[in-house]
């Protein structure tokens, strides 16, 4: 259960981050005729690394998750360290629904901290440096803006791509 | 709550605001010649201004319209004395739409909207192939 967690959360928070990006791009281009819009982007790498580092469980479950280590690697890991759960069983991920999950026993597993916050923060959103912005004050550049855009959906697909094979490694695994 | 559908609220309010853009440029360009109007007065040339507003996560705007001005420049003045609305000099007010202009704005509306289809359509790719995920 908690392999399962650690194997996916990394690929659940870089979807995440790769879902919000695309967002904060779609709207770099919807406003690319809006008077004094500021064209906004986050550096993901860093965003990742910050929230990888948040996620990483006090034993350590998901210390390969940063490399992106295949599911093998990570299950290895995870079975060693299964003896001496602790409480904090880690759970899913940030599904605001389920954060109120009650534990009325000793025994009950709650949520933990809430793993693979992916939030932005105002101060991560930077705005971009434009060389040569509009007379109207939009620093929107449409071929960056785009460029950026078909780059992120394709690492998106990508991410979603490797989980799904993790998915598939788990579940042979599983099934023998 | 950030998530792939609000590019669908964001790109769609951007072509809502758009079109309307659109409208006004075929409004314009139908009256480019209409010396007079419902007030008595030429057509005057019609302007979109557009305004980010707040969509979703809190760093992703969408676009609305804020208001349509009417462009108070300088009419044209045309020298045709025959025509019932030339003044005693012999001119006739005619719409301030500079054509040039409009036909500039048509196409940068064009590419805009595309741009914003092209949007939708890239998340609506992601969200399906999200939603496969696990099958098989």
């Amino acid at each position: 259960m908690n392999t399962l967690d650690a194997n996916f959360n990394f690929h659940q928070t870089a979807l995440n981050l790769r879902a919000q990006r695309q967002e904060l791009l779609a709207s770099n281009l919807a406003n690319a005729d809006t008077p004094n819009y500021k064209a906004r982007d986050f550096d993901f790498s860093a965003k990742l690394k910050d929230a990888v580092g948040k996620l990483a469980s006090p034993s350590g479950l998901l210390g390969a998750a940063a490399t992106v280590a295949g599911g093998a690697a990570s299950l290895a890991g995870g079975a060693a360290t299964l003896a001496a759960l602790p409480a904090t069983l880690a759970a899913g991920g940030p599904i605001a629904a389920a954060k109120s999950l009650l534990t009325t026993a000793a025994a009950h597993i709650g949520l933990g901290k809430d793993q693979g916050e992916t939030t932005l923060s105002d101060a991560e959103v930077k705005y971009r440096d434009t060389p040569q912005g509009s007379v109207d004050g939009n620093t929107v550049d449409a071929d960056v803006e785009r460029n950026q855009f078909a780059d992120n959906a394709l690492r998106y697909e990508a991410s979603l791509t490797i989980l799904r094979n993790d998915i598939k490694d788990m579940m042979s695994v599983m099934q023998g | 709550m950030p998530s792939l559908f609000n590019v669908f609220d964001i790109s769609g309010s951007a072509m809502s605001a758009q079109s309307l853009r659109m409208n006004t440029v075929a409004s314009n360009l139908a009256n480019a010649d209409s010396a007079t109007s419902a007030n008595g007065q030429p057509y005057k040339s019609k302007q979109v201004v557009f305004n980010s507003t707040s969509f979703g996560s809190p760093f992703s705007s969408g676009v609305a319209v804020q208001k349509v001005v009417e462009d108070n420049s300088a009419p044209r003045m045309v020298h045709n004395p025959e025509s019932p609305l030339a003044d005693e000099n012999g001119f006739v007010t005619m719409p301030n739409v500079n054509l040039t202009q409009e036909m500039v704005n048509m196409i940068s509306t064009s590419r805009a909207y595309q741009t914003n289809v092209e949007t939708m359509n890239a998340a609506k790719a992601m969200l399906q192939k999200t939603l496969t995920l696990g099958q098989n």
